[in-house]
């Protein structure tokens, strides 16, 4: 089945897939060390359960989370942590405490890593809490926890799960090359999750430049003879993969600007995190690698990798043959949304779909930008998937107009960068609209700070003014009782 | 290994405003082509000396303002300023008007307000409607187009071209070279009871289609405002709303009383009409922004210009058309801001 894109505008962009997807998945050997980023990309971070210098196994629990928005860690490597430190990670800020674990040369396993007998016995909560111990967290480039997700679109009554194979970005094809490698993996991992969603149907939604992936993946459901599981080809266009966006193209339905996908009734997880749904089913095995992309100019021999979290991304270059000519950018994910890394001594996250080692081939038209003023020839708007204008936007941006950023949508903003690609006075328009909604939220802290301290001070005066009306009104009956002439007098008398 | 980190995305198309502005000078090249054949080649005089004044104005104007002139003189805006001002002011128009309209153009209409990208009305028809209120007689003194036939040969409207630009009296030995445009022959004679019918048979009005002169330009116009929307400078928005906010009032206008109300054709192809619809009223800068919104103003200006031209004082219209316009684009960009994904409008 085919569908075509409903969310507004978008762009055909130059994919740059060919080069990492000609060749199948690499395995890493285990490396000799590895660094695991407490926060793996969801932004938030999980709590250390090991000290430095105990023995782990692999799949030995390392860091534990009640968070709902942090994920669970699991030590990929035998051997014994050697530090738990701040480190260079591919996070916000460039840098996260890392359990550093040295590796004792042993593949022991740890003892908690049992296959799930029947996972087909557990009840969808079951599950879910099952798959929150695993750490699964989304592998599409969020690392947003699977288990949220699930409980949620519960909650919501969600009936579709939507499987997200659409791999938009250029460069990425970690996702193409699963599919094709793994079809059956990730079919099993998704009947698994759609129980845990309470789902009764599920859709795999694959961009139509990945003919080899959307034949393995409609082999692999024909073989599970479901009729409630089925594969849609949905253009390549980007940000076709954008959860929102994919979700309106194959449902035809808009998420709400202040709600959840649930709320369209749909559960969006991409299609690695189903395969390591299946990993976890057949193995017990905890979120320990993952397959990468390891691309751009700047490497030798392109590939895809499977290898375990926490691997520095120089070694995952070395074994993709090394640098090549002059490497300018590092980039964790591809060449629109992807993370400027400042080290490659940051590790593998969940998160990470991509390492783009970038030369001047690859990013030279933003290197060489040279910013004009807006001239609204509304380029932006032609392509913004929010349905922005980015062109007011940048305006109001520039004025810090807190109101007209609020009415236009500067929240709504999903950082594809389309408007940055078009802007013919080359503008950083996607930086720009970042920046304005640090300060509309530090604006609007800051203003509810001060309202409530207002609030405290006028219920505080109000109190006082209280207790001394009270304490007045106290002493003027003593002393209205006093100046009576009734029985005090009389009292005085008998 | 350490890297230098910015913020994605990392890759842009690499579009720039030099490419969308010398595009529009390029799809200009039919009508100038028109024109210097019809009108001889005053065109070009007053194309050079405006091209020359804006470019120093816009020079004086940022250095002035303390910025560096050497980008905004090579982004091309100011030579689009130039050259539409050219296209509408009367080829014998003296060398110092041209370069006054030019210079007010780019000082009022562009640099008052910040510079590139910041003038709420077009730059070219600030200029342009400066010199047709103050210098009425020669902003409608155009020389009889080569189709109208007769005795006048291009060397000889050439010649008078270039005396015309040196601002020599005209009118003792060209006084059968020069004369009123079409539409304003059309509104005189309207005037003086005469119908629609008898003026166009005059022979001296109306060609082949449309109006002397005026007509193939706005064909030529026609074409490269085309080109410009297969080369997605242009979107349909602006120029389809101006024809349609001009020729559906004039279909019907015309309908009721042929006999004095001009027809669709006539005003799609005389004034003009082509110019403005691709050229002057799709300046992004200071039209309207949204898809919708552009719908809006682009049928504002071409309602605004149909009724000048209908009951107005000036024979053509769309110079005030637009700088209205202009001024109403806050006010549609208020109310035309599409629905957000997600949002309820």
């Amino acid at each position: 089945m085919a569908a075509r894109s409903t969310f507004p505008a978008g762009l055909v962009l130059d994919a740059h897939k060919q080069q990492a997807c000609g060749t199948p998945i690499v395995d890493l050997p285990l490396p000799r060390q590895v660094a695991l980023a407490l926060d793996q990309g969801s932004g938030y971070g999980a709590e250390p359960v090991v000290a430095v210098g105990a023995a782990v196994a692999m799949g030995t629990l390392v860091a534990r989370t009640d968070y709902p928005f942090a994920s669970a860690l699991h030590s990929p490597l035998a051997g014994t942590v050697v530090a738990i430190e701040t480190r260079a990670a591919a996070v916000e800020g460039g840098r996260s405490v890392c359990i550093v674990i040295e590796s004792n040369g042993s593949d022991r396993i740890d003892d908690s890593i049992r296959p799930v007998a029947d996972p087909d016995s557990l009840s969808p909560e079951q599950l879910t809490q099952r798959l929150r111990d695993a750490g699964i967290a989304g592998l599409g480039g969020a690392g947003f926890p699977t288990a949220t997700k699930l409980a949620s679109a519960r909650d919501r009554g969600a009936q579709t799960l939507l499987l997200n194979g659409a791999e938009c970005e250029p460069w990425i094809c970690c996702d193409d090359a699963l599919m094709r490698s793994a079809a059956d993996d990730v079919v099993r991992g998704a009947l698994i999750l759609r129980r845990a969603a309470g789902a009764v149907r599920c859709v795999i939604a694959i961009e139509d430049d990945k003919p080899a992936a959307i034949a393995a993946m409609t082999g692999a459901i024909e073989r599970q003879r479901d009729a409630a599981l089925k594969v849609v080809v949905v253009p390549a266009v980007y940000p076709q993969g954008a959860e929102r966006q994919l979700i309106t193209t194959v449902t035809g339905v808009e998420v709400p600007a202040d709600g959840l996908p649930a709320d369209a009734g749909v559960i969006c997880q991409n299609v690695a995190t189903a395969a390591a749904v299946a990993r976890w089913a057949t193995r017990g095995e905890p979120i320990l690698s993952r397959v990468v992309t390891v691309t751009g100019s700047g490497v030798a021999h392109p590939c895809n990798i499977r290898a375990p979290i926490g691997t520095a991304l120089a070694t995952l270059v070395a074994a993709a043959g090394g640098y090549r000519g002059t490497p300018l950018r590092l980039i964790a994910g591809g060449n629109m949304t992807g993370r400027a890394l400042a080290s490659d001594e940051a590790g593998l996250t969940k998160a990470m779909n991509c390492v783009l080692v970038a030369t001047r081939d690859d990013i030279g038209s933003r290197l060489g930008a040279v910013e004009l003023p807006c001239i609204r020839c509304g380029d932006c708007s032609n392509v913004c998937p929010a349905g922005l204008l980015p062109q007011q936007l940048y305006r109001a941006a520039l004025a810090d107009a807190h109101d007209a950023l609020r009415q236009l949508g500067v929240r709504d903003c999903i950082d594809c960068g389309l408007c940055d690609y078009v802007c013919p006075s080359q503008i950083p328009l996607t930086d720009r609209f970042r920046d304005a909604r640090r300060r509309l939220n530090a604006a609007e802290a800051t203003a509810q700070k001060a309202a409530d301290a207002r609030e405290r001070h006028e219920l505080r005066t109000r109190r006082l003014q209280e207790t001394a009306t009270a304490e007045q009104q106290a002493f003027e009956s003593v002393r209205n009782r006093a100046r009576q002439p009734g029985d005090d007098a009389a009292g005085g008398k008998s | 290994m350490r890297f230098d980190t910015s913020p994605a995305p990392h890759v842009i198309a690499g579009y720039t405003v030099p490419r969308v502005m010398f595009q529009v000078l390029f799809a200009l090249l039919p009508a100038g082509i028109a024109h210097v054949v019809l009108f001889g080649p005053g065109l070009l005089l007053q194309l050079s000396v405006a091209s020359v004044t804006a470019l120093l104005a816009e020079a004086a104007a940022l250095r002035w303002r303390g910025r560096d002139a050497a980008p905004a003189l090579r982004d091309g805006s100011v030579l689009v300023t130039a050259s539409l001002l050219a296209f509408s002011i009367p080829p014998l128009l003296p060398w110092w008007l041209g370069a006054l309209g030019t210079a007010l153009a780019v000082l009022l209409g562009k640099h008052v307000f910040g510079g590139l990208g910041q003038n709420p009305f077009n730059p070219a028809m600030v200029g342009y409607a400066i010199l047709l209120v103050s210098f009425p007689a020669e902003m409608t003194r155009w020389p009889v187009p080569m189709d109208v036939g007769g005795t006048h040969t291009w060397p000889e409207l050439a010649r008078m071209s270039f005396a015309g630009f040196y601002g020599a009296d005209l009118t003792e030995r060209w006084d059968g070279y020069t004369g009123a445009t079409a539409l304003d022959s059309i509104r005189n004679g309207l005037g003086m009871r005469y119908t629609l019918p008898e003026l166009l048979g005059r022979g001296d009005i109306a060609g082949a289609f449309g109006v002397r002169g005026f007509a193939w330009i706005n064909l030529a116009a026609l074409a490269g405002g085309l080109y410009l929307m297969t080369r997605r400078i242009v979107r349909w928005h602006i120029p389809l709303a101006v024809l349609g906010g001009l020729l559906v009032p004039s279909f019907i206008a015309h309908g009721l009383d042929s006999g004095i109300a001009l027809g669709p054709t006539l005003q799609a192809f005389s004034g003009a009409t082509m110019l403005t619809a691709f050229f002057i009223a799709t300046d992004p800068v200071s039209a309207a922004t949204s898809d919708r919104g552009r719908l809006w103003y682009g049928a504002g200006i071409g309602l605004i210009a149909w009724i000048i031209r209908t009951w107005g004082g000036y024979p053509d219209g769309f110079a005030f058309a637009v700088l209205l316009m202009n001024l109403a684009v806050p006010f549609i960009d208020r109310y035309t801001v599409p629905r957000i994904y997600g949002r309820q409008p």
